[in-house]
C-alpha cells in the first residue's frame, strides 16, 4: 500500500518535470533557451520513473533489478553530450550566418 | 607488468562493459558471461586510441559526496527552472557566462561541462582548454558573478581535488 503510493508519487513526479520540459520547449524564445527543456525532462523525469521502476519491479520479485539503474546512467551520460553538440552547432550555424555579406 | 596495459589498455572501462552487460543480459549464463569477457576485452582494445590516460581517481569518497550533491542540485533546480518556464517569460534574463576553469585534463573537463549541463537552468556549449574557459548558457541570469563563483565552488573544487589536478 505505501509502495503504492510511493510509486504513484514518483511517477506523478516525474510525467510533471517531462511536461514542464515539453511546455518549456514550446514556450521559449529561442534556441537556446529552448535547449534547457529537454535536459530538465530527462534529469529529473526520467529519473523519478526510473527509481518508480525500481521501487516496484524490487517489490514485486524481492530482488533489486539494475536494468533500470543502466537506463539512466546512459541517459545521463547521453543528455549532457547532445545538448552539448546541440548548442555548439547552432553556434557555428549562427556564426557562419553573420560572417556571410 | 607490460603484457597487462597492452591487451587490457582501460581496466575500468572493461570491468564497466562487463558488469553492463549482466546487468542487462536476459539471465546470468556461462554463454553471457563468455560474451561479456569477449565485448570487455575487445571494445577498449579496438577503441584504445579514443581513450586519452584517465587521470587517476585520489579521492573516491569527496566523489561520492560530489555526486550526492548533483543530485541535490539537479531536484532543486528542476523546481525553480519549473516555475520559471511555466510563468511569465518577459522575467526571464538568458545570457551566455564565460566560467574560468582550472582544470588541463580533458576528461575532468568533460566532467564538469557534463555536470553543467545535467544541473537545470546552465548548459555547456563550448569548453576552450587552451584558454581555459568554459563558455555556459544560463536560462535566468540574476547575478553573474554569483553564478560563476557557484559553479566553480560547487563543482570544480571538488572535482580536482577527486582527480588530484
Amino acid at each position: 500500500m505505501i509502495v503504492d503510493i510511493v510509486i504513484s508519487l514518483l511517477i506523478l513526479v516525474g510525467a510533471t518535470f517531462a511536461l514542464v520540459g515539453s511546455i518549456g520547449l514550446a514556450r521559449l524564445p529561442d534556441f537556446f533557451t529552448r535547449l534547457h527543456g529537454p535536459t530538465k525532462a530527462t534529469t529529473l523525469g526520467v529519473g523519478s520513473v526510473v527509481i518508480a521502476s525500481l521501487i516496484h519491479s524490487g517489490a514485486a520479485t524481492g530482488g533489486v533489478s539494475l536494468r533500470e539503474l543502466a537506463i539512466s546512467l546512459f541517459l545521463f551520460i547521453t543528455a549532457p553530450v547532445s545538448a552539448h553538440l546541440l548548442a555548439k552547432a547552432a553556434l557555428k550555424t549562427r556564426a557562419n550566418r553573420s560572417a556571410k555579406p | 607488468m607490460t603484457l597487462f596495459p597492452r591487451v587490457l589498455p582501460q581496466p575500468t572501462i572493461t570491468l564497466g562493459i562487463m558488469g553492463l552487460w549482466m546487468v542487462l543480459a536476459p539471465s546470468a549464463s556461462l554463454g553471457n558471461l563468455l560474451l561479456a569477457v569477449i565485448l570487455g576485452v575487445s571494445i577498449p582494445w579496438i577503441t584504445r586510441s579514443f581513450w586519452p590516460d584517465r587521470p587517476y581517481l585520489a579521492r573516491p569518497l569527496t566523489g561520492i559526496v560530489l555526486f550526492v550533491r548533483v543530485v541535490g542540485d539537479i531536484i532543486v533546480a528542476s523546481w525553480e527552472v519549473a516555475r520559471l518556464v511555466v510563468g511569465p517569460l518577459d522575467r526571464l534574463k538568458p545570457a551566455f557566462i564565460d566560467v574560468p576553469i582550472e582544470i588541463d585534463d580533458p576528461f575532468v573537463a568533460t566532467l564538469l561541462a557534463s555536470i553543467v549541463s545535467l544541473t537545470p537552468g546552465t548548459v555547456s556549449v563550448d569548453i576552450d582548454r587552451a584558454a581555459g574557459i568554459l563558455n555556459v548558457h544560463a536560462l535566468n541570469v540574476a547575478d553573474e558573478a554569483e553564478m560563476i563563483a557557484a559553479i566553480k565552488r560547487r563543482y570544480e573544487a571538488p572535482l580536482k581535488r577527486v582527480f588530484g589536478c
